[in-house]
């Protein structure tokens, strides 16, 4: 063992702290620490769970008995839809988002998330979200129409008040955190692990992560979309779903479970990322078949995206189509069952420590197979036409969702516990608290299998008494209670061992991976120096790790300069490419967030002037924080000891921006598939779908009688200018050539505010009727979006230019118009494509 | 019924796989393996790891699946409503989803009920489903599979009782305050008396 010097490891914890631990007081407000946002993440999460339970208490209460009128229907419908919503919304996925904050760096072997401001701003959008939708319940306004707001129930016309409009905003806004939260964790991922981490050596849980991460990118956008749609349909008086006017309900349920579905797979991979991490270290064997179970995660991501019509079985949809749902739907049961036996082929080789993490994973393992193999009767078209919307759903979604998700995230809670407080769990209090849940859960939703079969529909709030439903239901309030009884008991149990729990030793359950590699509980700056990693577990591989990391015996040690550094990766081999300076702690993200909730709030209360004010607030911060970046002096001004091999990734071309450009376009671009989608849709299956009798683009009308077709094309022109005239720019300085990069970005500032224009010009003078056809509405609500992208790009690129002036960026400094030239492509892409979708092929279908 | 073996053989079936997979998965947890296993030993485990990851994950899901498909496709296409034949005898009836009551109406004939309806035993029963406001469901448990009522669009459920007598049914899609009760029910008389009452209804 090679003696260590103990102060002078303790002297580099104290230089490290200087500059990464977050402000007291106050300030700690404007911390963006990933292990701060990681738990408060987690906190908020658990709260809200409690508050969804409660709601599940009400419920069991109510139906216990037949025809009881505890709550009524009215407030019945308030609470199941709000308990799916609390659940699902602002439970499950934030805390499955907060943990991999919290764990992902860690394990790679970074000092903190790409985007640290991002995770701040995340996490105050689901708060205040999250409060605004809790808000509905109090004053007793929430939405009473399911979680899965269905139309035309959930608008104006059958659902007046408020509580639509609650949940639509508030869970918008809940889920712009959480797609800011899948793209810095893909890019985090991807390009800041540790040197020599490839992809093939990384932590098991990584690739969970990644997978949840992408599948947030490419899921949430039609949700998002489709809450849009419907609060312009209810506010605006626009068309989308509406029969009447050309729309389509069925559109809302094809965007909502395009959306929905793989939100349980969402839910599941970073849960079946904790099994697979647990397993192998209480095994004391490394995973079996690392290879199969990539494959069979990348697999569910695919396959997840294909079933999101196995919601729907019942509206009356092509046999072909029901063919091949049912069958994608079953397929998921192969990568799924690939998991399965490679952890119990893990537990087959090891000698397996039976502890309390281990103790739920077996609940887990019970409870999901019952679970899953009920998702493959119901994936069966003729038996889902006789259990769809009874009990026996409900059934089925809560074995895979408490199964699934709830199980094997306790698991982890009592692994990670040591990691957060340096003590372990007691093992006592937390048996009891096993055992109330599993058999209180048990006793619940096993019986309601039975309850469904006998044909007790879902969403009822009372029953007849002598049905033969008593007595089921009954006793499923009484597992309701008695798995109450277990979550106290957890929570207690967790409360208590911050106080009374023992000691924790150095890497207490002997784990392979990275996260344990550091002091317990975990300093801002996760590691002192940055080691290289070769081998898939570094730390049963080399247990001297810790110590050789904390006292400074790795890279990146040098904090004199006070930035906040960790290492710029390549995506495969995981080989240094840049050092990465990270923002430090920064008020911006709560300021956007508030000025955000004020938007949300104004447009509840229909008071538009404040809420406009307060989007020109939000977007000042929003431009403010990405000013603040690069050279400018709050961020990293250029100075003569900088390093050079590797250089700041601000100096370099390719960075984290970039990438979390490319990657945000990806989530923007699904949703422009997603307005893409309902445009066809509506064209070929609303049943009264009409094309305005009078020509929209061809008929000349106001000034000079230009039609608006023309206008729509010059507006194209220039805008491909434009871009041309962006990107040559970018190629001058690329060789190193700033002399007219002022000169050229004006050029493009300019150009581009003369195709906003003429765009708008159109929008205006097209005679469009929004209200009164569902074919004008998608016209307007595409226009729109073109208009905000290019204006957006346009007031971008004019901060460029200003930022040349001021030495912001230069030939040194070329990071910046790097980043935004893709914006400009994607914008380049979204205008022509639809112009095509829009104007082109109806033209030639005849139509237009 | 069909469905009904349908759901005992599932049902038996997954009884098995969930007693075997968790089974299996305590044993694997109990058994204690040689800590140095000697270079055969390790071969072996290897070989049983294998065998457990390709038998359980592959092989099972889909015989599985296989197996489902096989029973289960057949029972479905029995199910979908079909373009009588000729010579076959049918009703149709018009049912029309309100919040929150049904409205039943009998093509040709000038009746319309409310929340019942009545059919001739031992025939197939084609009815066109329609929704007057938001999505409803209809769905009589012991006769047929539910079906949704939607706005705008027309969907034809065949359904078919064996016996006369009276069967219950519900909205199946939640559509609001009063879903709770929105309930009805459906008489099914012997051809004659169907017949009778028909004739009886339209005077």
């Amino acid at each position: 063992m090679i003696e260590r010097d103990s102060g002078a490891t303790e002297a580099l914890h104290h230089r490290m702290q200087a500059v990464w631990a977050n402000p007291k007081g106050w300030g700690a407000l404007s911390a963006v620490n990933h292990t701060t946002v990681g738990l408060r993440f987690m906190a908020t999460g658990i709260v809200f769970f409690l508050i969804g339970g409660l709601l599940a208490m009400l419920m069991r209460t109510q139906l216990a008995l037949p025809e009881q009128d505890i709550l009524g229907p009215e407030l019945y419908n308030q609470v199941f839809t709000m308990h799916g919503t609390v659940m699902m919304f602002l439970f499950a996925i934030p805390v499955l988002e907060g943990l991999s904050m919290y764990l992902i760096p860690k394990m790679i072997g970074a000092r903190d998330l790409l985007f640290p401001r991002i995770s701040a701003f995340g996490y105050y959008c689901y708060l205040f979200g999250g409060v605004i939708i809790l808000s509905s319940l109090v004053l007793g306004m929430a939405p009473a129409t399911g979680w899965f707001m269905y139309t035309p129930l959930s608008d104006a016309n059958y659902a007046p008040g408020p509580g639509s409009d609650f949940w639509l905003l508030g869970i918008t806004f809940v889920e712009i955190s959480a797609v800011a939260a899948g793209v810095e964790l893909v890019v985090s991922i991807l390009f800041s692990r540790a040197n020599g981490m490839t992809l093939r050596t990384m932590p098991i849980f990584c690739w969970y992560i990644l997978a949840m991460s992408v599948m947030i990118i490419f899921g949430f956008p039609p949700l998002i979309l489709a809450s849009i749609l419907l609060e312009l349909e209810r506010t605006a008086g626009m068309v989308f779903f509406d029969v009447t006017r050309g729309g389509d309900p069925l559109l809302w349920q094809h965007l909502f479970w395009l959306f929905g579905h793989p939100e349980v797979y969402i839910l599941f991979l970073p849960a079946a990322g904790i099994v697979s991490t647990l397993i192998p270290v209480f095994s004391n064997r490394p995973l079996v078949g690392y290879r199969w179970v990539v494959l069979s995660i990348i697999l569910i991501g695919f396959i997840s995206f294909g079933l999101w019509a196995h919601h729907m079985f019942t509206v009356g949809i092509p046999r072909l189509a029901l063919a091949f749902f049912s069958v994608a739907s079953m397929l998921v049961a192969i990568p799924t069952g690939v998991q399965l036996f490679s952890w119990l082929a893990t537990l087959w080789s090891g000698r397996v420590e039976y502890n309390l993490p281990m103790l739920w994973i077996v609940g887990f393992l019970v409870i999901f197979v019952c679970g899953g193999l009920t998702g493959v009767m119901l994936a069966l078209v003729p038996f889902n036409w006789q259990v769809h919307d009874t009990y026996f759903v409900v059934a089925h979604m809560h074995y895979v969702l408490v199964g699934g998700m709830l199980f094997p995230l306790i698991a982890g809670f009592y692994y990670w516990l040591p990691h957060l407080s340096g003590r372990m769990p007691t093992e006592r209090l937390g048996r009891w608290g096993f055992w109330f849940t599993f058999s209180g859960f048990n006793l619940t939703f096993l019986l309601m299998h039975v309850t469904g079969l006998m044909g007790m529909p879902r969403r009822v709030y009372t029953y007849q008494a002598g049905v033969g439903w008593d007595w089921l239901n009954l006793l499923s309030s009484v597992g309701g209670f008695v798995m109450a009884v277990g979550v106290a008991m957890i929570m207690m149990d967790i409360a208590l061992h911050f106080r009374f729990g023992r000691l924790a030793p150095a890497n207490p359950w002997h784990a392979d991976t990275l996260d344990w590699a550091m002091r317990m509980p975990p300093p801002s700056y996760n590691f002192a120096s940055l080691p290289t990693v070769n081998t898939r577990h570094p730390l049963w591989d080399n247990p001297e790790l810790p110590a050789a990391i904390a006292a400074g015996e790795h890279a990146l040690i040098d904090i004199t300069h006070g930035r906040r550094e960790t290492y710029g990766t390549d995506a495969i081999t995981g080989r240094i490419r840049e050092i990465i300076h990270l923002p430090g702690n920064s008020w911006l993200p709560l300021q956007a967030a508030l000025a955000l909730a004020i938007v949300t709030i104004c447009l509840l209360m229909r008071a538009y002037p404040v809420a406009l004010l307060s989007t020109v607030a939000a977007l000042f911060f929003l431009l403010r924080w990405s000013w603040h970046n690069g050279g400018h002096p709050r961020a990293q001004p250029l100075r003569d000891d900088e390093p050079v091999d590797p250089l700041l990734h601000s100096r370099t071309r390719r960075g984290p921006g970039l990438w979390g450009m490319l990657t945000t376009l990806l989530a923007d671009g699904t949703l422009y598939l997603s307005l893409l989608f309902g445009w066809f849709y509506l064209w070929a299956a609303a049943p009264q779908w009409v094309v305005p009798a009078q020509r929209v683009f061809t008929q000349g009308s106001g000034l000079l009688s230009i039609t608006p077709l023309l206008l729509l094309l010059a507006s194209g022109v220039i805008l491909t200018v434009a871009v041309i005239w962006y990107a040559r720019g970018l190629t001058r300085l690329r060789t190193g050539n700033a002399d007219r990069l002022q000169n050229c970005l004006l050029v493009v500032t300019g150009l581009g505010l003369l195709h906003f224009l003429l765009l708008l010009w159109v929008l205006l003078s097209a005679g469009l009727k929004p209200t009164e056809q569902a074919h004008d509405s998608l016209l307007v609500v595409m226009l729109v979006y073109l208009l905000l992208h290019s204006a957006l790009a346009v007031v971008l690129t004019g901060m460029q230019a200003r930022r040349v002036t001021l030495g912001y960026v230069s030939e040194k400094l070329p990071y910046e118009p790097e980043v935004l030239k893709p914006f400009w492509m994607y914008i380049l892409g979204i205008f022509w494509s639809a112009v095509a979708a829009f104007v082109l092929l109806p033209l030639a279908w005849g139509g237009v | 019924m069909s469905i009904a073996w349908l759901w005992w053989g599932m049902f038996a079936f997954a009884m098995v796989v969930t007693v075997g997979v968790v089974g299996l998965w305590l044993y694997a947890m109990r058994r204690n393996p040689d800590p140095n296993p000697d270079h055969s030993e390790a071969g072996r485990t290897a070989r049983v790891q294998q065998r457990l990851v390709i038998g359980g994950g592959l092989i099972l899901p889909i015989t599985s699946i296989v197996l489902l498909l096989v029973v289960g496709v057949p029972i479905g296409q029995r199910m979908q409503p079909q373009l009588t034949t000729a010579g076959e005898e049918a009703v149709f009836i018009e049912v029309t989803g309100h919040q929150w009551w049904w409205e039943v109406s009998y093509p040709g004939t000038g009746v319309t009920l409310e929340n019942t309806l009545h059919i001739p035993a031992g025939i197939p029963v084609n009815i066109q489903l329609r929704s007057n406001d938001v999505i409803h469901s209809f769905w009589v448990p012991r006769l047929a599979g539910k079906l949704d009522a939607i706005p705008g669009r027309t969907n034809i459920l065949r359904l078919q009782a064996d016996e006369p007598g009276t069967y219950y049914g519900q909205c199946a899609e939640f559509c609001g305050l009063q879903h709770t009760h929105m309930r009805f029910t459906v008489e099914a008389h012997t051809q004659a008396d169907f017949d009778i009452w028909l004739s009886e209804v339209q005077q």
